[in-house]
């Protein structure tokens, strides 16, 4: 009787697995993408949301009927903002899990990490968020800003009589090659507009950073010496007790207004705004600029949080690396589909003057050479409901300029990617 | 004659219809023509602007499709002007930070006319800031017919800052001097113009603001050092309250507790379901929530650690790397559990506008209340903390227990339920830190670990077992992390503490205060 009933067991159990193998025939007429964001520590607070925005953009596609006859999987993994774990997921997707494209990475340090397994492996990663340039390799995308497209009309901005007059620049950030790059490309193009290293301070701060005492004294301090603007490229979570000590110590946006680069909607989530009116961000889009493709944009991802039940759904927002990964994987979409075939060599050549109207308002498109798009600058300023008020922005699109001609040399590089090694 | 006296009414009624339509024109005109306006109206005060600029600074005037004014009254956008109608939808107006700068300068130039002295004062304590060589006329006035004393020392600042560049060089020297009075960060900077090279040809004055600058640096230095002590001192009580539970847990226990951080976590999650249980239940006490959460976090982590200690830690009494390698299992299992519970992302637990803020000592030195309120409450934890140990007869079992366990069994102490009540009386105190970070910095599942290496940092470099060393070496760790923090930056002053602490523990292997006698094992 035992036994029996063990060999009826064993039956079902053979037919179920039976059930999976069916499954796994049917699921090859899908084609795997990979997420490749940090879930988890300091990163988290931003790269969270990238991930639900990539599924979200990936449902979508799969509903119109997904690319070439296939539906996307996505497979995600958590490379924990971890920079040698994002390299080791990174192989694990392209060899593994022999995925497509993968979308993401968040840091610039992230981004370093796994671009010697993409280009090794001739992978294909969408990067989607502003960055220091100084790189231009044939395996990635780059849909965010480059520093043309963000930091420098930014700083231009302060300088202007609209943005206060800004004579002394504060440069702070956090540790690791963005910022640092960043603001030795200020630092040159500052020169350049006649700002003596007297007027420039750069402080950095290890990645978590949690006491902003003396800093935000020391901008105190040094802000007395004529009109101060703070450019800060601080990222992920410690933006929070920045921002906290910032009102907390009773500096105000009118006396010295803070410019930030990785500061957008989500981050401002966690934060009390109302002492931080008038702090400015700079970016490619923001959740509040008024047309219709933004408010569908919008609408959908406010309802794809409710009906997956993010973590704080009511309050979802968006944001511009958010509007990059979308805009980034339906680029990759019609690329595939113009190419008719999901081979790396193909998509990118297919990817080339590929066109979209994106949530900023403007049509994108990605540059035929260098592997950016073409994006509007927008300035925005903080409100005391967490949105962003445009006040100054570019009139079209800009082409990104991937090497700084502020960074001596840069004018010898050319202008198409180039394997880095 | 007759031609004037016919237009005379029309002359008396134009400043009346000119203040009718201010807020009109103000919408009307483009981001220059505002700036203009605003210094325009900074230049000539007048009560009747108050209103539109008190509603330009709160965000409540609004305009339509015709540039039409409109002003927020009581949650309705009310037209300014009655007479025009209204055409297509009203939206807010929106200032940049120029334009805010200049409508606060101008609405204190307004608030000059109060007739309430504290008004007054801070209005030309703002003006002191922000005032333009345009609003000399009427502050001179004002400086004239000034009752109150404080107010017309202020304004006399705010004079003598435009009226360096007077072209009378009496007038000049008397603002120079004033200036040497402050202690405001911004009157080096003035100074240092004044001396500039060619800038000020009069010797008299030269020498003057010489002085008056020598005078300005002490005042600003004393602030600096003093800022520089309380941010020592701020992060010592910081560290103080994160590595207290250990020093109990670890330091007289002698349990390797890596799971001590994420009670400090889990202290901090329960300051964010409070938080979370006020909104809902009991908005209009949202302002005391922190109150209510500490008693929650203490009791909170206390039972976790008390269930740890029964169900894994006592097996392990007197195994240290199974203790070590067991506790920091059970942390990553804690964080993992938080993960599933709140998400991965930080939650928002927000400063009660009593923790909000700051105290301005000196015009250089603001101490934000949040960090005021966290040192007197260290300060107040260790006390009890003091007392539950020498005070009571729970603190004397434990300390018996923790000196001689064998003989403390024979005395009847009940060795293992001392065991798990000073066990959870650690995890409770991690909780009441916990509660303390929640207020400075982020509430999310890794927090704990950003804070377990210095925990354990201050109970080694204080003396495993004495509550006096963790104390000093907290402040000491603090104090020296803020001092080396400007000189190096914060990255390297990390560095170097640490290598400090390295060489420390080398010459000194029990810490800075060790027990003596036979205590030690």
């Amino acid at each position: 009787m035992k036994r029996r009933r063990l060999l009826k067991a064993f039956t079902l159990s053979a037919s179920i697995a039976a059930m999976g193998l069916s499954w796994t025939a049917q699921a090859a007429e899908t084609i795997k993408v990979g997420i490749l964001h940090s879930l988890s520590g300091t990163m988290a607070i931003s790269e969270t949301s990238l991930k639900d925005m990539a599924l979200m953009t990936i449902d979508e596609i799969n509903k119109a009927g997904g690319v070439n006859g296939k539906q996307l999987e996505p497979v995600v993994v958590d490379p924990a903002s971890n920079w040698p774990l994002f390299a080791e997921k990174a192989r694990q997707l392209l060899t593994q899990d022999k995925v497509a494209v993968v979308f993401g990475c968040w840091t610039s340090v992230s981004r370093k990490s796994v671009l010697p397994v993409f280009e090794e492996l001739n992978g294909l990663l969408f990067y989607p968020v502003q960055y220091e340039g100084e790189e231009m390799s044939p395996n990635v995308f780059y849909t965010g800003a480059a520093p043309n497209q963000q930091a420098i009309p930014a700083v231009e901005y302060l300088m202007s009589e609209e943005g206060g007059s800004a004579k002394r620049f504060f440069l702070l950030g956090t540790d690791y090659v963005y910022p640092r790059t960043t603001n030795k490309i200020l630092r040159a193009f500052l020169h350049s507009k006649g700002v003596q290293d007297k007027d420039i301070e750069e402080v950095y701060t290890p990645f978590g950073h949690s006491d902003y005492q003396t800093i935000v004294a020391n901008i105190k301090k040094f802000s007395a010496g004529g009109k101060t603007a703070v450019v800060s490229t601080v990222n992920g979570d410690s933006n929070v007790p920045f921002y906290k000590e910032l009102a907390n110590q009773g500096l105000k946006a009118t006396d010295v207004p803070v410019v930030a680069f990785s500061v957008g909607e989500e981050e401002l989530r966690g934060i009390d705004t109302k002492p931080l009116v008038g702090n400015l961000a700079a970016w490619n889009y923001f959740e509040s600029v008024d047309n219709p493709v933004n408010t569908k944009f919008v609408a959908d991802w406010k309802a794809y949080a409710k009906a997956h039940n993010l973590p704080n759904a009511n309050t979802a927002v968006t944001n511009d690396p958010m509007e990059a990964t979308y805009v980034g994987i339906h680029m990759w979409a019609q690329a595939a589909s113009k190419a008719k075939s999901f081979d790396v060599d193909k998509v990118r050549e297919a990817m080339a003057g590929q066109t979209f109207a994106a949530p900023s308002g403007f049509t994108l498109t990605m540059d035929t050479t260098n592997h950016h798009l073409h994006k509007p600058v927008m300035i925005g300023e903080i409100q005391d409901d967490g949105q962003f008020n445009v006040v100054w922005q570019t009139k079209e699109p800009i082409r990104a300029q991937p090497w700084s001609p502020y960074i001596p040399g840069n004018d010898s590089k050319p202008d198409h990617p180039v394997k880095s090694n | 004659m007759v031609f004037f006296r016919l237009l005379l009414p029309f002359f008396t009624l134009l400043p009346l219809l000119a203040h009718a339509s201010d807020a009109g024109e103000f919408t009307a005109a483009d981001a220059a023509g505002q700036a203009k306006l605003l210094e325009t109206w900074a230049a000539q005060p007048s009560d009747q602007r108050l209103p539109l600029l008190q509603a330009l600074q709160d965000g409540r005037v609004g305009y339509d499709d015709s540039k039409h004014p409109y002003i927020e009254t009581d949650g309705n956008m009310v037209a300014a002007d009655a007479d025009t109608p209204a055409t297509g939808e009203v939206r807010k107006l929106r200032l940049n930070n120029r334009l805010r700068g200049l409508v606060i300068n101008a609405l204190a130039a307004q608030q000059m006319l109060s007739t309430d002295t504290a008004v007054r004062l801070a209005a030309a304590q703002q003006l002191q800031r922000s005032a333009l060589p345009g609003q000399i006329p009427a502050l001179e006035q004002q400086f004239q017919g000034e009752p109150a004393s404080a107010v017309k020392a202020a304004l006399a600042l705010a004079l003598a800052n435009l009226q360096l560049t007077d072209p009378a060089p009496q007038v000049r020297l008397h603002a120079v001097r004033l200036l040497g009075e402050t202690g405001d960060p911004s009157a080096q900077a003035r100074l240092e113009s004044v001396l500039a090279a060619d800038a000020e040809t009069d010797a008299s004055v030269r020498t003057a603001a010489q002085t008056s600058l020598v005078q300005v640096k002490r005042k600003l230095m004393v602030g600096d050092l003093l800022g520089q002590a309380f941010s020592g001192l701020s992060l010592g009580s910081i560290l103080l309250l994160a590595a207290l539970g250990l020093a109990i847990t670890f330091g007289l226990l002698g349990v390797i507790n890596m799971a001590h951080g994420e009670m400090l976590m889990l202290g901090a999650y329960a300051t964010y379901v409070v938080q979370v249980g006020f909104q809902r239940l009991a908005p209009e006490a949202l302002a005391w929530y922190p109150l209510v959460a500490l008693p929650v976090a203490f009791f909170v982590t206390a039972a976790i650690g008390m269930a740890l200690e029964r169900t894994i830690i006592r097996h392990l009494y007197g195994r240290p790397l199974e203790t070590l390698l067991a506790t920091w299992g059970i942390s990553l299992m804690l964080i993992q559990a938080v993960r599933l519970i709140f998400g991965a992302q930080n939650v928002e637990v927000a400063n009660p506008a009593w923790l909000s803020g700051g105290l301005q000592v000196l015009p250089n030195l603001v101490l934000p209340w949040n960090r005021v309120v966290i040192i007197g409450f260290a300060l107040f934890v260790v006390v009890l903390t003091w007392l539950l140990l020498n005070k009571t007869r729970l603190g004397l079992n434990v300390r018996a227990v923790t000196q001689n366990r064998n003989m403390a069994a024979c005395c009847g102490v009940p060795t293992g339920r001392i065991d798990m009540l000073a066990f959870g009386l650690g995890s409770g105190i991690a909780g009441l830190g916990g509660v303390a970070l929640s207020q400075i910095g982020n509430v999310g599942p890794e927090l704990g670990q950003s804070y377990i290496i210095d925990s354990f940092l201050v109970v080694v470099l204080g003396g495993v077992g004495q509550l006096a060393g963790s104390v000093s070496a907290a402040a000491g760790l603090g104090i020296a992390n803020k001092i080396l923090e400007p000189q190096i930056g914060a990255v390297l002053g990390k560095i170097l503490i640490l290598a400090l602490i390295i060489l420390f523990i080398q010459k000194r292997p029990q810490g800075l205060f060790a027990l003596k006698g036979r205590v030690i094992d």
